[in-house]
């Protein structure tokens, strides 16, 4: 098994943005039911947290109030998981529900040293 | 009460409370001499009350006669060291200072730390479990064994090493601090959940010894609310779901000890009494921001108290274990998810995710995909119910599955 961190990138500055709050609000149940599949399946590496959505953005000179979008989207939550192979963490990340009002979910393999 | 009623009965009640008095005035080291001088005093307590009658007041007596027996105990340990230690000289007797509590207080303490020591995580989950119910719940050797279908030796093997152990680590019987509830609280609630659960999910035909495992599961998470500093909400939410698991202990089983199922129970025979203790103690645990697994499955049992099948009821159910399941992984829960999925979300849906468990040779993963499977196609039904036949371990689970598989080969037929 290899962990697995799912990013959920979203829109959080436009003013028109997708997912619409509202639409968030109606993503809570099945979001909730997606973690949950996942977790049903011990394949959670940890509860996830929710974030704060602003932030800090650091960089060597500066420190500006986030969230950090150079481009139009921004973390809007983050798992981490257990899964066999990126074929494997891909099929849990497009049980996310966020994906359907136009989120965008990120699969990153974590490296074992060596 | 008659002595053979009597003796018993404070056996139960008085035992427990002289071993962690004197325990905890011996240390752990000498746990044999105060399981001795107690199982002495009710020896003599036999010996004197039939030739003598009950005293007016059996349980005073038997302090008192515990008293004598510590002192003389002390004073035979202390002429053993004089004479081999001539050097050392006590300036007075030791055993007049020395200060044997039997107050209600003091009992009440002394329980408490030897809760925390037995629960110390230098011993092993099977042998904690043995030694509380022997030491902190007075049951003898034979009534563990029968309760875990086992032998004597077998728990008589497990509560030495659970006492090696303590005394190798050289535990202290102490008023735990607060850093040390911190720490081993959560051990203690789950040797007291396992206890609990020993009692309610045992396969031994002991009815009345496994209510009463439940009943000292209950007793000990008592002691915990009784002291102000370990009265944690965890620890209130633990006590809800005992209550709630508690009231259907009647309803489970029919006149000839059947098992009967959740949604065949007759629910007149639920104890109204215990679930609304169980609201209560959840109402009390709902306080600061802390959600222990112990808080989700209070809520999932306090929805099982509710008879009806509402959607608000198997919604509620989902999130919980959802979200029990995010702080707390098990096979059980994993699949008590997937039934609650497929109340709310449909048969179809929770197929899906049922198939995604994996948990191959798992007797409880094939009977719900024999559920599920039944009425959207009873072929597959069957065969996940003869998958389910063959990872049976008792005479109860294997007739209710062939119940089910009796059904379905007749429809099929019908068909």
């Amino acid at each position: 098994m290899n962990e697995f961190l799912i990013a959920i990138h979203r829109d959080l500055k436009s003013k028109d943005a997708k997912p619409s709050p509202e639409q968030m609000q109606e993503a809570i149940k099945p979001f909730q039911d997606w973690i949950g599949s996942i977790a049903a399946q011990n394949k959670l590496v940890a509860p996830p947290k929710r974030w704060d959505l602003g932030g800090r953005v650091v960089t060597s000179a500066t420190v500006t109030d986030g969230p950090y979008a150079e481009i139009k989207e921004s973390i809007g939550g983050l798992v981490l998981i257990r899964a066999e192979s990126y074929d494997d963490a891909v099929e849990i990340a497009k049980g996310c529900p966020v994906l359907k009002w136009g989120a965008t979910v990120e699969v990153r393999m974590a490296l074992t040293a060596g | 009460m008659d002595n053979h009623v009597l003796i018993p009965h404070l056996f139960r009640t008085e035992y427990r409370k002289l071993v962690s008095v004197l325990c905890r005035l011996f240390g752990i080291s000498h746990i044999e001499v105060a399981e001795d001088i107690v199982s002495d005093t009710f020896l003599t307590a036999t010996e004197t009350w039939s030739l003598d009658g009950v005293p007016a007041n059996p349980t005073a007596w038997l302090y008192t006669v515990a008293k004598n027996k510590t002192r003389n105990q002390l004073k035979r340990h202390l002429l053993f060291e004089q004479k081999l230690a001539p050097a050392v000289t006590y300036e007075t007797d030791a055993t007049d200072i020395l200060e044997i509590d039997f107050s209600e207080k003091h009992i009440a303490d002394s329980q408490l730390a030897m809760l925390f020591t037995v629960c110390d995580p230098a011993v092993s989950t099977a042998s904690q479990i043995a030694l509380a119910l022997n030491l902190l719940c007075g049951f003898g050797i034979q009534e563990i064994a029968d309760a875990f279908l086992t032998n004597k030796e077998v728990i008589y093997k497990r509560i030495n090493r659970a006492k090696e152990k303590l005394k190798a680590a050289a535990i202290k019987i102490e008023q735990p601090s607060l850093s040390a509830i911190d720490a081993r609280l959560e051990v203690v609630l789950t040797t007291i959940y396992l206890l609990f659960s020993e009692g309610y999910y045992s396969t031994s035909h002991h009815t009345v010894l496994r209510q009463e495992f439940c009943a000292e599961a209950m007793r000990l998470c008592d002691q915990l609310i009784a002291n102000r500093r370990t009265a944690t909400p965890a620890v209130h939410a633990l006590m809800a779901l005992m209550c709630f698991h508690a009231s259907r202990f009647d309803a489970r089983t029919g006149d000839h000890g059947e098992i009967i199922l959740y949604r065949d129970q007759d629910d007149t025979r639920w104890d109204r009494a215990l679930i609304e203790r169980g609201q209560h103690y959840l109402n009390t645990a709902s306080t600061g921001i802390q959600v222990s697994r112990y808080h989700l499955e209070a809520g999932i049992a306090y929805w099982h108290t509710q008879r009806a099948d509402t959607t608000e009821k198997w919604e509620n159910i989902l999130t919980l274990y959802n979200h029990l399941l995010t702080i707390a992984y098990s096979p059980i829960a994993a699949l008590n998810r997937t039934f609650a999925l497929a109340k709310v979300r449909g048969k179809a849906a929770a197929i899906a995710e049922a198939e995604k468990l994996q948990l191959t040779g798992n007797l409880f993963y094939y009977s719900l995909l024999g559920n599920l499977y039944t009425g959207i196609d009873n072929r597959q039904a069957l065969a996940y119910y003869r998958a389910a036949l063959k990872a049976v371990g008792t005479d109860a689970d294997r007739e209710i599955i062939q119940r089910h598989i009796t059904a379905l080969s007749s429809d099929i037929q019908d068909s």
